[in-house]
């Protein structure tokens, strides 16, 4: 670490607002020659935080410091003329362009605008050297390399620019161990040369290896700055989970009744899952859920849980395991191809991404709510049958206290909160056994979050199997009677929702991260 | 009302513009060209769109579901060219060639909608494909040459006595209506709607996507080949170089009645007033004495016109509801 007292980079009292404080009196540091380790869970704050830093976001009060002068970056251009750069989650390259003119983009051509193919491999091959790639062609393109290979491409063209601040998030979560070594290898030499890095990592392995200090946010506030190797799992756990439970919810709306829920009598089993896995997302899960009983998964963003629901429905097929399902007495094992197939066996999705994956945005509440049902409500020449569609519309939207002016209106035109009840409407037609949500609290106000908890409350009680995947915790815990926990594309872990405390869960969410090495096992075994 | 507006269909008002366009054509021309206002000028537009009219309403099934079909025009050639050389050359009586017919369109059709949606080819390039293969399928069958078929098939295009309009215009007129319900009535209307508007959530709310795309090329085709049979009937030859460009034609008119080529919205009775204020001004404009080139021009002006207007004024429409909800109806 360096000795220079002056950090590199200093916040004071930073806030950021979005609809909700995300960020809280930040006082962060980093010195230079220092790689400082960024954890939370999620939610914390920490990509707004390195996003502020990029120049992406700008806080809403507070200041940052660069070598001692004010900094205030009001773009991505302006963060970088100051040398501060980030490596995002997100690959930005151009995948039909080679390595060369990717890593090179910005300086392409002469003042004519002509490429030198020779100027721009040499250029290139020194980028690429800095991070032991040698052995990749310049001339390939993006495309024909790994997700792994990529990752360091991306990092190697970042750093081919002056960096003094770099800020990594997530950079290994693609990469095989010797990859991970390289990389490495040339942070270390970053540091030595000065530059300071920022580190967004959930593997406290990795911390532990490089990081010469650690923040941990909770909720936006930074609750601890403490040296890498005084740091282990249990006490990271504890200080991102806080102290003790019970917490209020933010909303200040009515208290979740998690902990005062009589305990259900559990129903037979609905759904029965055996060793179901997909490539690079989750492997060997096996699960049963109960008529009458809400499954909660949690988990870190990036553990495969959105991927486990979508392979449970058929959006993605599943590489291995089968579904078991009380509708066919369990006589016949399933692994979906097709959503339609799915639905069918009785299994409904609410998406993640509902404007692009679950809403049709141009076109009215009722043709939205009717679109999974319209088999049904047509006569026998396949002639809708409007009538019923309004009526039914008319109905779920009242139910569902679906803000409207009428159901003929396009649900762009609907707040979040009501863009999902709409969607939830859809599988409410559809009377189905088991209904999957994956983050059905997302993007949508407290009230109406409090309705939709109700709702899946309502729907658990009149006997539907229910499973709902949330980031967070306290949405988890309200809503579940079980919670299973998913880390890095495993089970870690079967908790009673009623007597879990979040800092069980958070370490369990940690856990098959904390060896290195542990990358979702890519090549399972297809077919049984 | 709830039935159009469920449907994401405006139609009095999109129909209602271009019902005004096209009076203003024909007042235009009526003006202009003493001779336009006739009945001879109607018949020649009524034996001149039929053909236009049912594979333009073909098209906009294709370009609803944010799909396109280049093949149109040579697979009209070729279920044409069966028909002709199956009534020349083998002697079939009309009803048996007209089915061969259309059931060549269907398999065209089927095999460019199958190949497009099962692996997920652009429907630009398979149908490009078929725009080849038909055209040589047309001139394989015929041998390069035209064939002459004479009254045998002229009933078709002849206006029936009493109604003065011909078979082929009141069966293309059948289809438009029958098309129109269809797509605003019936649940492959609303999965047409669904798949243009959003595919992947179409896909993730249960919908096949697969099979129904393939339909709606499959009809596409056999909407072709009904146009080769109006075609026939109305020149009473099968020429295998008939309807070059035609699928360009067809796309025109669904653009100016105002379905959107990026697919989740459209409108066969407006496809149909597409095909008339296209048909009234080439008619129109040849009777000014303006010559091929000049028609051409003009009509490409058209086109760019009509699609520059629906860019306008949809985000229009939307300011305008916007207005009307800001009077407190959204949370």
């Amino acid at each position: 670490m360096s000795a220079d007292t002056s950090p590199l980079l200093q916040t004071r009292g930073l806030d950021k607002q979005f609809a909700a404080p995300v960020l809280r009196g930040v006082d962060f540091s980093l010195h230079r020659g220092e790689i400082h380790a960024l954890m939370g869970s999620n939610g914390a704050g920490k990509s707004t935080l390195c996003n502020i830093i990029a120049g992406i976001h700008q806080p809403s009060s507070g200041s940052l410091l660069l070598e001692g002068s004010p900094y205030r970056p009001a773009s991505i251009r302006d963060a970088e003329a100051a040398g501060v750069r980030m490596v995002m989650q997100e690959l930005n390259l151009f995948p039909n362009l080679s390595i060369a003119e990717n890593l090179c983009f910005n300086q392409l051509g002469n003042r004519f605008g002509c490429i030198s193919r020779r100027t721009l491999k040499t250029n290139a091959r020194t980028a690429l050297a800095r991070l032991k790639l040698d052995d990749l062609d310049p001339d390939l393109p993006v495309s024909a390399l790994g997700v792994g290979k990529q990752q360091l491409v991306e990092i190697a063209r970042v750093l081919a620019q002056p960096v003094k601040l770099l800020i990594l998030d997530e950079p290994t979560a693609a990469l095989t161990d010797p990859q991970i070594d390289q990389l490495f290898l040339q942070l270390d030499a970053l540091r030595h040369s000065g530059v300071g890095i920022v580190y967004i990592s959930h593997r406290m392995s990795e911390i532990q290896r490089v990081a010469d200090r650690v923040s941990v946010l909770r909720d936006g506030v930074l609750v601890a700055t403490e040296t890498a190797s005084n740091m282990h799992v249990d006490r990271l756990v504890h200080l991102m989970a806080g102290p003790a439970m019970m917490q209020i919810p933010a909303s200040g709306a009515a208290p979740a009744p998690a902990n005062q829920r009589a305990p259900e009598p559990a129903g037979e089993v609905a759904l029965r899952v055996e060793g179901f896995g997909r490539e690079r997302a989750f492997s060997d899960i096996s699960l049963e859920v109960h008529r009458g009983e809400v499954l909660g998964i949690g988990g870190l963003i990036g553990a495969g849980r959105t991927e486990l629901l979508r392979a449970l429905f058929g959006a993605d097929v599943a590489d291995c395991g089968w579904l078991h399902l009380a509708a066919d007495g369990f006589s016949r094992r399933h692994r979906f191809k097709t959503p339609a197939e799915a639905i069918a066996a009785g299994i409904g999705l609410v998406v993640e991404d509902r404007k692009a994956q679950g809403l049709l945005l141009d076109k009215s509440i009722a043709m939205n709510i009717s679109l999974g049902r319209l088999p049904q409500l047509h006569n026998r020449l396949g002639v809708v049958d409007d009538e019923a569609i309004t009526r039914h519309s008319e109905l779920l939207c009242d139910q569902l206290e679906v803000k409207r002016d009428s159901i003929a209106q396009a649900v762009r035109q609907l707040s979040g909160g009501n863009q999902q009840k709409v969607l939830i409407a859809r599988w409410l037609l559809q009377d189905l056994d088991v209904v999957l949500f994956d983050e059905p609290g997302r993007g949508v106000d407290a009230r109406s979050k409090l309705r939709i908890q109700q709702l899946i409350r309502e729907l658990a009680a009149r006997g539907k199997a229910i499973v709902v995947v949330s980031s967070e915790t306290e949405e988890l815990l309200a809503l579940s009677d079980r919670v299973l926990v998913l880390s890095n594309g495993r089970l870690a872990g079967e908790f009673d929702a009623r007597t879990v405390t979040e800092e069980t869960l958070l370490a369990a969410s940690f856990r098959h991260y904390a060896q290195p090495g542990q990358n979702p096992a890519p090549g399972t075994e297809t077919g049984t | 009302m709830s039935r159009s507006i469920l449907a994401g269909i405006r139609l009095p008002w999109n129909s209602l513009g271009l019902v005004a366009v096209l009076v203003l054509l024909v007042l235009f021309f009526s003006n202009q060209s003493e001779y336009f206002f006739s009945a001879v000028t109607f018949r020649t537009l009524a034996n001149q769109i039929p053909t236009l009219t049912v594979i333009a309403v073909g098209m906009t099934y294709v370009l609803l579901i944010a799909g396109i079909d280049l093949s149109v025009g040579s697979v009209m050639a070729l279920c044409a060219a069966v028909m002709g050389v199956l009534m020349a050359d083998a002697g079939w009586p009309l009803l048996p060639a007209i089915a061969a017919s259309l059931l060549t369109g269907l398999a065209c059709g089927s095999a460019s909608g199958l190949v497009s949606a099962r692996w997920a080819i652009p429907s630009f390039v398979v149908t490009l494909g078929m725009l080849e293969i038909a055209r040589g399928g047309a001139y394989l069958v015929t041998d390069s040459q035209t064939r002459y078929l004479g009254a045998s098939v002229g009933r078709i295009g002849e206006p029936l006595a009493g109604l003065g309009v011909s078979p082929a215009l009141l069966a293309a007129l059948a289809v438009v209506a029958v098309a129109q319900f269809v797509l605003v009535r019936t649940v492959f209307g609303r999965y047409m709607v669904a798949i243009g508007s959003n595919e992947e959530a179409a896909r993730l709310s249960g919908l096949n996507t697969v099979r129904w795309k393939a339909l709606v090329f499959a009809l596409a085709g056999l909407l072709a080949a009904l146009g080769g049979v109006f075609q026939l009937g109305y020149l009473q030859t099968a020429d295998p170089n008939a309807g070059i460009g035609l699928e360009l034609s067809a796309i025109a008119a669904v653009v100016i009645g105002g379905t959107s080529l990026s697919g989740g919205r459209g409108s066969v009775v407006n496809t149909f007033l597409g095909v008339l204020i296209i048909a009234v001004m080439q008619t129109g404009l040849a009777q000014l004495g303006i010559s091929e080139p000049g028609k051409r021009i003009i009509t490409g002006v058209v086109i760019v016109a009509a699609v520059l207007f629906d860019q306008y004024r949809e985000p229009l429409a939307r300011r305008f509801s916007r207005w009307r909800l800001s009077s407190g109806a959204r949370e």
